[in-house]
């Protein structure tokens, strides 16, 4: 089984979010780059079906070259090789048309994304490569099971769950439940340093829409603390001032 | 011209999120003077169906073919292109829930549209380029986007924009769709509902414990309260890492993204990863022993106290407001 996990690299989830440039983009100093969270989970899913030799797991990132500690992270967690399309991901438009691209000169059956990245939030870019691929996919998958060219696949839905199954191949989007992110261990390290990591050139895109400036959500007034032996003024409040019961 | 609006349904019944979709495509029908129809897909009932007149849509498109009964984002997002082509649509609305999420891009490919996802307001319309604003980074900012291409899809965040009503009357016209084998490869083969429930991310009201609560045992008084208000129950990650509450009910930069009218939390910390899940809520009410915890900097209502203390009296308190 030929698995790909697209990786995405994000501001670590503590990072201070402030935009430069009048606004127009991404104050980056200061900012750790980190794997997506979601994509850590991938990862490891993939690492557990690839295991005992039965498949290989490319992963791919579509980025500069000041990604490529992520991309060595991610192959020493487990995965075999590496692709970096060497471009600016403009947007999720942009990123998926490249790994459509890569993958249409492969023959990946298992083709894994986080649920979203959590920097723009958009879950867009799996449904983006399916449609491309013309395959299925299947977003924010808490479940993930393989077999016989078949994916079994527990998908959250709006107050429950649906369990779908799925011939490959196939694109996942994969949140929590899918598996536990994976640490490198030294020997995983090691051995990252010499797994290849190909560097290709990025297809040109039409753009169809972009992201022209930033705003700070507004911040909150200052909290109105209510006596703990004065429930009612809480209940009031929420009523005639808030105007939300 | 026109705009056409999907609208999803569960069991038979359309969703709130897909009502609030309706009333914002009515809503941008009246900013370009475009007819805006309404798409449903699946088997719904027949009530529900003139109820989309309410909010001022009276052109319905109904899709009732039995392969199409059951939810496959490739299949429907074949429909909804087919659809849209067929009316000449130029705007096509659905709702960012989960489906939607799957549905959007595939549709967006299908028309070369240009994609708002996650849109939280209204366009503002500039000839041919709309603009429309969209959360980012987990809620620590607001990103407005630029849509260039002629067909624009826009996948609407539920609990945005409120469902106002117009009523008009219903004109239904049934539509046969040419569905490939291809595109219906996936099959449902389980759907666990708890329908007794109000799903999360459709709820107007949100009440979420965190570590502070001890232990699964002290979530009765959580449930009640939220019993009381007609609320969602919530938690923060290491509750449900712990397994003393599921999965689903985990908000924040790794669960669920939540914008309710109202969100209370008690004996939750505010971690900033937490916050991400829930800072855009509209009202934040927080109850915590600790006036140092991080959530009172965010919160417009506070309550420092113990929470075994302060729950009970709150439960009374609502029940009372209710029965006044
Ligand atoms: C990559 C990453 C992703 C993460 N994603 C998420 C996420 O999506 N969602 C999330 O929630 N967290 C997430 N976290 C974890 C987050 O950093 C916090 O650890 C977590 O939110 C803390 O949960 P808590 O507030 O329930 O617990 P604690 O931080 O332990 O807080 C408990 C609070 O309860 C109060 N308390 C104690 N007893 C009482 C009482 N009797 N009455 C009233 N108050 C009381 C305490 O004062 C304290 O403020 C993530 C962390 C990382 C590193
Ligand atoms: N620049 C990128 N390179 C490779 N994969 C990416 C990139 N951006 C996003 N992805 C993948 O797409 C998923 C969803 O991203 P998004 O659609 O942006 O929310 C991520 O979890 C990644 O798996």
């Amino acid at each position: 089984m030929k698995i790909l996990v697209c990786i995405s690299n994000v501001p670590d989830t503590t990072s201070k979010i402030t935009f430069t440039d009048n606004n127009t983009a991404l104050n980056t100093t200061g900012i750790q780059y980190i794997i997506n969270p979601y994509d850590e989970i991938a990862l490891a899913r993939a690492v557990e079906l690839a295991g005992n030799g039965q498949g290989t797991i490319t992963v791919i990132h579509v980025g500069e070259a000041a990604a490529d500690p992520t991309i060595r992270k991610a192959l020493a967690i487990g995965a075999d090789d590496a692709v970096r399309v060497d471009a600016r991901p403009r947007d999720a438009w942009f990123v998926a048309n490249q790994i459509a691209s890569y993958a249409k000169t492969q023959d990946f059956d298992l083709i894994l994304t986080g649920r979203e990245s959590i920097d723009f939030n958009g879950s867009l870019v799996q449904g983006y490569i399916a449609e491309l691929l013309n395959i299925p996919s299947i977003s924010i998958a808490k479940k993930l099971d393989i077999n016989d060219m078949s994916a079994t696949v527990e998908r959250e839905i709006e107050g429950g769950k649906e369990v779908v199954q799925v011939p490959l191949p196939v694109v996942v989007g994969t949140a929590e439940g899918v598996a536990e992110p994976k640490i490198p261990n030294m020997r995983g390290i090691m051995s990252a340093r010499s797994k290849p990591l190909e560097i290709i050139a990025a297809v040109d895109v039409p753009a169809l829409s972009q992201i022209t400036h930033y705003d700070t959500p507004p911040p909150r007034g200052n909290v109105k603390l209510v006596d703990k032996d004065d429930i009612a003024q809480l209940v009031e409040l929420l009523h005639s001032e808030a105007k939300v019961i | 011209m026109a705009i056409l609006v999907y609208i999803e349904n569960t069991a038979g019944a359309f969703k709130k999120s897909g009502y609030e979709a309706v009333s914002y495509a009515k809503a941008i029908g009246d900013l370009t003077g475009q007819p805006v129809h309404a798409l449903s897909i699946g088997k719904v009932d027949p009530v529900s169906l003139q109820h989309i007149g309410r909010y001022g849509v009276s052109k319905v498109v109904e899709v009732n073919t039995e392969q199409l009964h059951q939810f496959v984002n490739q299949a429907y997002a074949a429909v909804i292109a087919e659809v849209a082509k067929n009316i000449q649509a130029t705007t096509i609305v659905l709702s960012n829930s989960f489906s939607g999420k799957g549905l959007a891009p595939r549709v967006a490919v299908k028309l070369d549209a240009a994609l708002a996802d996650g849109a939280i307001t209204l366009p503002t319309i500039k000839g041919d380029t709309w603009e429309i604003k969209k959360s980012a980074f987990s809620g620590k900012a607001i990103a407005t986007q630029e849509l260039t291409a002629p067909v624009k899809v826009i996948a609407l965040t539920p609990n945005t924009m409120e469902a106002t009503e117009a009523q008009t009357t219903v004109e239904i016209e049934t539509f046969q769709p040419s569905v490939s084998a291809t595109d219906l490869s996936t099959i449902i083969k389980d759907i666990v509902q708890a329908t007794d429930k109000i799903p999360l991310p459709e709820a107007n009201i949100v009440v979420s414990a965190g570590r502070g609560l001890k232990g699964p045992e002290n979530w009765r008084m959580i449930e009640e309260l939220a019993d009381v208000l007609g609320a969602a129950t919530a938690c923060s990650k290491p509750v449900s890492d712990a397994g003393w509450r599921p999965h689903e009910e985990h908000v924040g930069q790794t669960g669920l993204a939540v914008s309710p009218n109202l969100y209370i939390a008690i004996g939750i910390s505010g971690a900033i990863q937490h916050l991400a899940g829930v800072s855009s809520s509209k009202t934040i009410v927080v109850i915590n022993n600790d006036p140092e915890a991080p959530f009172f900097k965010v919160a417009d209502y506070g309550i420092v106290g113990d929470a075994f203390d302060i729950v009970p009296k709150l439960i009374d308190a609502f029940k009372a407001y209710k029965n006044h």
